[in-house]
């Protein structure tokens, strides 16, 4: 009896070993093919919320909430509620990859708003597009892609880099003669520093009077490479510094600038990646008249820019919560995204792609942006001088909007590219060759 | 049990339904996906395909960090590397597999390189267009690296601690290279929008299942040579090591030589689930080489249960399953509290991990048992009800 | 052409402020040039400064003032601009009297750049050569120096005549040496004299400047200029290899700041606290936190709130350890792998607490006045930040050893590192001793974050940037050794900022990885391992 009893403990307990590995499938399984009412329009937002990356990332997935909210107060979209489905991703470009999958073929979103890095956007590229699903892309980037499944919100280089340096090379900006291009080493810095070497070369800057520096991620100890600045920038000619420094290496680097005594008014220094959240985290009173160059600025005089301001400051409740240009992207995005639902009434992906080229949605700056043929946006282009309270003071802007162009032409490999994707349907179409590239044959 | 025939060792209760249960998954989600149709019940998604695939390679690097951890005592906080460096190579054999389908239309150079003027192919690219050489390269990279690294280290006897930190130093220099754009492997971004493998579009849902299948295939290979390994006398010294490395060295065993070997096999393992992981995730880029991951993979190993093998795989299972749970909807800002208190939780509360501690509770209840019986055969005259 | 320009337009404010001050008021250009600055176009507000300038206006030195404060405002509808005196009281820019009524709601602030702002204080600098205040005197001559503008040199002339104090009078000569230099029609004499002024000066500008000499020199002048440029170039090379140094020490003693709590941790315990990190990174917030109430509530006492925070963040993160080992490490001892894996797993969820509490951002932590700005030291510049920062590191570094060596604490702290076993016996707490070892090594940590608040930045994610460095250092000085971890942590520092100038900040350290690897092949205790069978695992 007790010895049968013993065996008895043993099998059962094999089996429910088994049982739970089994149920443990199934419920992932059920989880995932288990249908999904249909009565709400569902938006994805992608973006870390841990992670290095969350100290960008987390202030747009609020932006988002914030923008489908106001729609909703609006009456939704096609006579539905939308629905915001938010992942984290956690700053990790595989899991981008997975929760992309797991927001259009689980969660079935219409379209999804996400991505900062670059890397990000290529981990889930391959997934939009086997997918085939909608991805809007808020944040300034290299270039040099113009995929269909992907609608690019933010700069491309000529909407940012080059209108900067044009703007320090001018009499306003310092008549510059003299570059250090800094970066953080990874692919947005390295292809915009060839751009930009590109570019003042054809200009008739000598190869010498331009200086390239790369760092790591999140380097901290700024002491070689500011005084570097400074040597290079003792030389007798106007020097000004174009910094692709990411994310969290700015504080150190700009408060040992401030510490080691750089002004604006010696040597310049516009910065592609810092904006009023980066400042945020600073005390700028010895940053003053140093430069950024964006798209939008808080500062910005306009009815629309306070009304969002005001609305989205009410909607954080946090009177001091601070906005910047990847949020206007997202804005920008999001309207484009509405206006062409509505108007083939449906969010089927395909549709919606071939409606959105030529739609447009005011941006926050007075302006109305154009989404072109190649996925990218027209923008006007700012550059603002740091202030004391952590703003921008808009010194310059471009005449009128600039268009985004994908494949630069200040960089030999890509200069004989075009993006069209309404007449030629091609995303790197070769004006050389007249030919489509990058198709499976 | 002394005398068992040496199938019978490797193949024990807990491995036999480990494959078998490993089988019906390799057989089971691909029929499911591509034979059920769509909107059926029984129908498996495209993304828990690829989702389970992406958990077989994680298991299989879990495993590997089981067998030098768990049987040996070293724990190698940098086999990320290892797993990277396969990945890396795989994902070499995948760009030069794009030849000028790429968006410059460069027949030799990956995109990356025509935007960056690169003029031509740095040499190491070389021969990556061939399968079977990049194959060899999977295996070969991280095991050299391994087989190096442990010479060095394994015959100055850096142990312990001091071995976790230099090989997470190992890993963190290569993550800082890997950045690099110099370096010549696509820095930050990585190399990633791979067309094809082997002729197949990594995208197809017939190549999904093929590579979930070869990768269930390979965890179950490996395991089997880890069980090999481990059952062996060979893995008697290494349980040795583990547990008293001086004495072992005194008895006269060449620790070093042991280490060495089995440090080596476990990168190669390590190598060959990042090379099924690339096709799988799409991308490979310097991020996995960040320490954060390979901690986590040990943690993986720790929740399973190490010493185990199979419990490696389980918890690597569970805590990625974990992860994609937990970072969607109202949970997702909390997720690292989940995974810090798992780390926690597990070394405080369960240092076997769920495989030992099932195992350690079903000893604990078969002695109850025994003990039990024998008390109740002793007192059953008197009163039978005590029993129970 | 622009920067011809611009000097013309600063001769003019320069001279436009000398007759202001002179008091020669006449009416009319000053009044017409206000309505420029209501127009907020840069070109106009130049146009305005220089009309201003020179318009003799006793209003003018004012409004410049507030120009460059930002406290010049203007009404474009009214066409109106008014100063805003430093008490927040409007002033009626046209009559010099306070401006009644209510101000226009269109009242905004007449917009500087940085070109204005050049213009203004190179001008400025003209100005403020007769200044009382030596210091001032001192930064004028210097942006006279750099700006190298002939109209000034009248000024400089007059202001070497009655030049008393020797430094300044230094920098006056050289500024004039850089003047003649840069002119086109100096006398060959005058050039060796004034290459031999800059040539004693020695920096990186002087040696632009003697560089920049044209070709066509006479020979004499051009054997003067090459000789100066080599003696000047030596000087650099030798202040370079100095600079390197303070650099490097400068690293290595941030290094040491946050590896030498986990040196304690480490060597007397054993345990690999993988959450050291965020110690400091608790310490970081800590002085946030004070920073936030000073400003919102007792802003005067600004200059103090690092003092303040110092023994907050050390009891604060004391406190955190405290509650770690008890809760979590204690249960650990002997199993320094599943410790690293636990501690990994707490740093996690400190990462993110702090995250869900202060939000992902980084948060603002300014230098106090004390803590900002360098000044020169022979050829090299000190950031007071850095200067401070390495006193700072050598106190708590002497503290810490002095508290090891003789309180009754230390004493048992070593006896426990050298032998548990014999200690327990001879009667020490051992636990207690543990706990009060994490949370002083914790509290170290904590104190590293207030100093790293002031050159890095205050975010989760501050503490995850220094614990691979902190643990190389401390492998690499040797455990149980906190002249090791010193030693170490000098040494990483400054190999690192000899490396970087030519081979960059990554593989530099790349290399040092490489290298410590490789040297802990060598000696897998560290540089300086504690001899004995105690720390043997």
């Amino acid at each position: 009896m007790f010895t049968s009893n013993q065996t008895a403990a043993r099998r059962p307990t094999a089996r429910k070993w088994l049982a739970a590995t089994a149920g443990f499938a199934f419920a992932v399984t059920g989880a995932i093919s288990s249908a999904q009412a249909q009565d709400t329009i569902k938006v994805g937002v992608l973006h870390s919320l841990s992670g290095t990356m969350a100290i960008s990332e987390t202030t747009l997935k609020d932006t988002m909430l914030f923008l489908i909210d106001e729609q909703n107060k609006k009456g939704g979209l096609l006579g539905k509620k939308l629905e915001a489905v938010v992942v984290d991703p956690a700053s990790n470009w595989p899991l981008f990859a997975e929760k992309a999958r797991e927001l259009i073929s689980k969660n079935k979103v219409s379209a999804v708003f996400g991505c900062w890095t670059s890397v990000s956007r290529k981990s889930v590229l391959p997934v939009f597009k086997e997918l085939n699903s909608i991805l809007f892309y808020p944040v300034q980037y290299e270039g040099e892609e113009s995929e269909r499944n992907v609608f690019y919100t933010g700069a491309a280089p000529n909407q940012q880099a080059i209108p900067a340096v044009d703007y320090l090379m001018s009499k306003e900006g310092g008549s510059v003669k003299r570059w250090v291009l800094a970066g953080t080493d990874y692919v947005y810095p390295r292809t915009t520093n060839k751009i930009l070497e590109a570019y003042l070369i054809g200009k008739g800057v000598k190869k010498e009077d331009i200086m390239i520096n790369y760092t790591p991620f999140g380097h901290s100890d700024w002491q070689t490479i500011v005084s570097d600045i400074k040597k290079f920038g003792s030389a007798g000619k106007k020097t000004g510094v174009v910094s692709t420094i990411n994310g969290d290496a700015n504080v150190p680097f700009y408060k040992e600038l401030g510490n080691q005594g750089i002004k604006a008014t010696d040597i310049p220094v516009v910065a592609f990646s810092v904006g009023e959240e980066e400042l945020a985290g600073l005390d700028t009173k010895p940053l003053l008249g140093h430069l950024a160059a964006w798209n939008y600025f808080q500062s910005i005089k306009n009815p629309g820019n306070a009304e969002f301001i005001k609305k989205w400051q009410a909607f954080t409740k946090n009177p001091k919560r601070v906005t910047n240009d990847p949020m206007e992207a997202h804005v920008i995005g999001f309207a484009m995204w509405v206006k062409a639902v509505e108007k083939v009434k449906s969010t089927d992906p395909d549709k919606v792609i071939d409606a959105l080229p030529g739609i447009t949605a005011p941006n926050l700056t007075g302006g109305t942006s154009t989404m072109l043929p190649n996925h990218h946006i027209t923008k006007p282009v700012f550059v603002g001088e740091i202030k004391a309270d952590g703003q921008f003071d808009v010194v310059w802007k471009t005449k009128g909007l600039v268009p985004g162009d994908a494949w630069t032409d200040f960089l030999p490999g890509s200069k004989d590219l075009e993006s069209d994707w309404v007449k030629l349907k091609c995303g790197n179409y070769n004006t050389v060759t007249k030919k489509c590239g990058g198709q499976a044959s | 049990m002394m005398t068992a025939h040496p199938l019978i060792r490797l193949l024990d209760r807990g491995s036999t339904l480990f494959l078998v249960l490993l089988g019906a998954f390799a057989i089971a989600i691909p029929v499911l996906n591509l034979l059920m149709p769509e909107g059926s019940a029984l129908h498996v998604s495209t993304y828990f395909v690829a989702l389970f695939g992406k958990y077989v390679c994680y298991g299989l690097l879990a495993l590997s960090i089981d067998l030098i951890w768990g049987y040996v005592g070293i724990l190698s906080l940098g086999h990320g590397a290892f797993f990277a460096l396969g990945g890396y190579a795989m994902g070499m054999y995948l760009m030069r597999q794009i030849g000028d389908r790429g968006v410059y239309a460069n027949p030799i150079l990956p995109d990356f390189m025509v935007f960056l003027n690169w003029s031509e192919l740095p040499f190491f690219w070389y021969g990556f267009q061939n399968f079977f050489y990049a194959m060899l390269m999977v295996l070969l990279v991280p095991g050299l690296l391994a087989f190096v690294f442990g010479w060095f280290a394994f015959r100055s006897r850096v142990t312990g601690v001091y071995l976790s930190i230099i090989t997470q130093a190992m890993t963190y220099a290569l993550l800082l290279g890997f950045f690099r754009n110099n370096f010549g492997f696509g820095g930050n971004n990585g190399l990633t929008d791979f067309k094809d493998i082997l002729g197949f579009n990594v995208q197809a849902e017939g190549t999904r299942n093929a590579l979930l299948v070869t990768s269930c295939i390979a965890l179950a290979v490996c395991f089997l040579i880890c069980r090999a390994i481990v059952t062996s006398k060979f893995g008697k010294v290494l349980i040795g090591i583990r547990d008293a490395e001086s004495r072992t060295r005194f008895l006269g065993y060449r620790v070093e030589a042991y280490k060495l070997f089995v440090f080596t096999v476990s990168a190669c393992m390590a190598g060959v689930a990042g090379a099924l992981y690339v096709p799988q995730v799409g991308i490979i880029n310097p991020g996995e080489f960040a320490p954060g991951n390979s901690i986590e993979a040990a943690i993986w190993v720790a929740v399973g249960g190490r010493g185990t093998l199979t419990g490696a795989v389980l918890g690597a299972f569970v805590v990625n399953y974990a992860k994609t749970f937990f970072t969607s909807g109202a949970l997702a800002p909390y997720w690292l509290f989940m995974l810090g208190g798992l780390f926690i939780g597990t070394t405080l509360f369960m240092p076997r991990g769920i495989i030992g501690t099932y195992n350690n509770w079903r000893a604990g209840h078969a002695d109850k048992a025994e003990a039990r019986s024998a008390e109740a055969k002793a007192a059953a005259p008197a009163q039978p009800s005590a029993a129970e | 052409m622009g920067k011809f320009h611009d000097r013309i337009l600063a001769f003019a404010v320069a001279i436009g402020l000398i007759v202001a001050a002179a008091g020669f008021a006449h009416a009319g250009p000053y009044e017409d040039a206000l309505e420029k600055f209501t127009t907020d176009e840069f070109s106009d507000t130049a146009e305005a400064v220089t009309a201003v300038a020179t318009s003799g206006n006793p209003l003018a030195a004012p409004l410049i003032a507030a120009l460059q404060d930002g406290r010049l405002q203007f009404s474009a509808k009214d066409k109106k601009v008014l100063i805003k005196t430093a008490d927040d009281k409007l002033i009626d820019a046209e009559t010099g009297k306070p401006f009644a009524g209510t101000p226009p709601d269109d009242l905004d602030t007449v917009r500087v750049n940085n070109r204005l702002r050049g213009v203004i204080d190179a001008a400025n600098g003209a100005l403020t050569l007769m200044a009382p205040d030596p210091n001032q005197r001192y930064e004028s001559a210097q942006q006279v120096f750099k700006s190298r503008d002939a109209a000034v040199l009248p000024a400089v002339e007059k202001a070497l005549e009655s030049e008393k104090v020797a430094r300044v009078k230094k920098v006056l000569n050289e500024a004039r040496a850089a003047i003649l230099l840069a002119a086109d029609d100096t006398s060959a004499a005058d050039r060796i004299a004034a290459i031999e002024f800059i040539r004693a000066r020695g920096d990186q500008d002087s040696l632009a400047l003697l560089q920049s000499l044209p070709a066509d020199l006479p020979a004499d002048v051009r054997a003067a200029a090459n000789g100066a440029i080599k003696t000047v170039e030596r000087n650099l090379a030798l202040w370079n290899t100095v600079q390197n140094l303070w650099y490097g020490l400068s690293l290595g003693s941030v290094l040491l700041l946050a590896a030498i709590g986990l040196a304690i941790t480490f060597g007397v315990m054993g345990v690999i606290n993988m959450a050291h990190g965020e110690m400091v990174m608790l310490g970081a917030y800590v002085t946030y936190v004070v920073q936030d109430v000073i400003r919102t509530s007792y802003p005067g006492l600004f200059d103090y709130s690092l003092a303040i925070a110092l023994p907050l963040a050390f009891i604060f993160s004391a406190a955190v350890g405290i509650a770690i080992e008890r809760s979590v490490i204690r249960f650990l001892y002997g199993r320094p792998l599943e410790t690293l894996l636990a501690t990994w797993g707490i740093s996690l969820v400190l990462q993110q607490a702090v995250r869900v509490a202060f939000g992902p951002t980084n948060k603002e932590v300014g230098n106090p006045s004390w803590m900002s700005g360098a000044f020169d030291l022979g050829g090299i510049l000190i950031t007071y930040n850095r200067m401070w920062i390495i006193l700072f590191t050598a106190i708590v570094f002497a503290a810490l050893l002095a508290m090891l060596r003789f309180t009754r604490l230390g004493l048992e702290m070593r006896a426990v590192t050298q032998n548990r076993q014999m200690a327990a016996a001879v009667g020490i707490r051992t636990a207690r001793i543990d706990a009060l070892t994490f949370g002083l090594g914790s509290g170290i940590a904590g104190l590293a974050g207030v100093a790293l608040s002031q050159i890095d930045n205050v975010s989760p994610n501050l503490g995850q940037g220094y614990i691979i460095d902190s643990f190389m250092v401390v492998v690499f000085g040797g455990v149980g050794n906190l002249w090791g971890t010193l030693v170490g942590a000098l040494t990483l520092g400054i190999a690192n900022k000899f490396l970087e100038p030519f081979a960059g900040a990554v593989l530099a350290k790349i290399a040092i990885l490489v290298f410590i690897i490789l040297f802990i092949q060598k000696r897998p205790r560290g540089m300086f391992a504690l001899k004995g069978r105690a720390i043997e695992a």
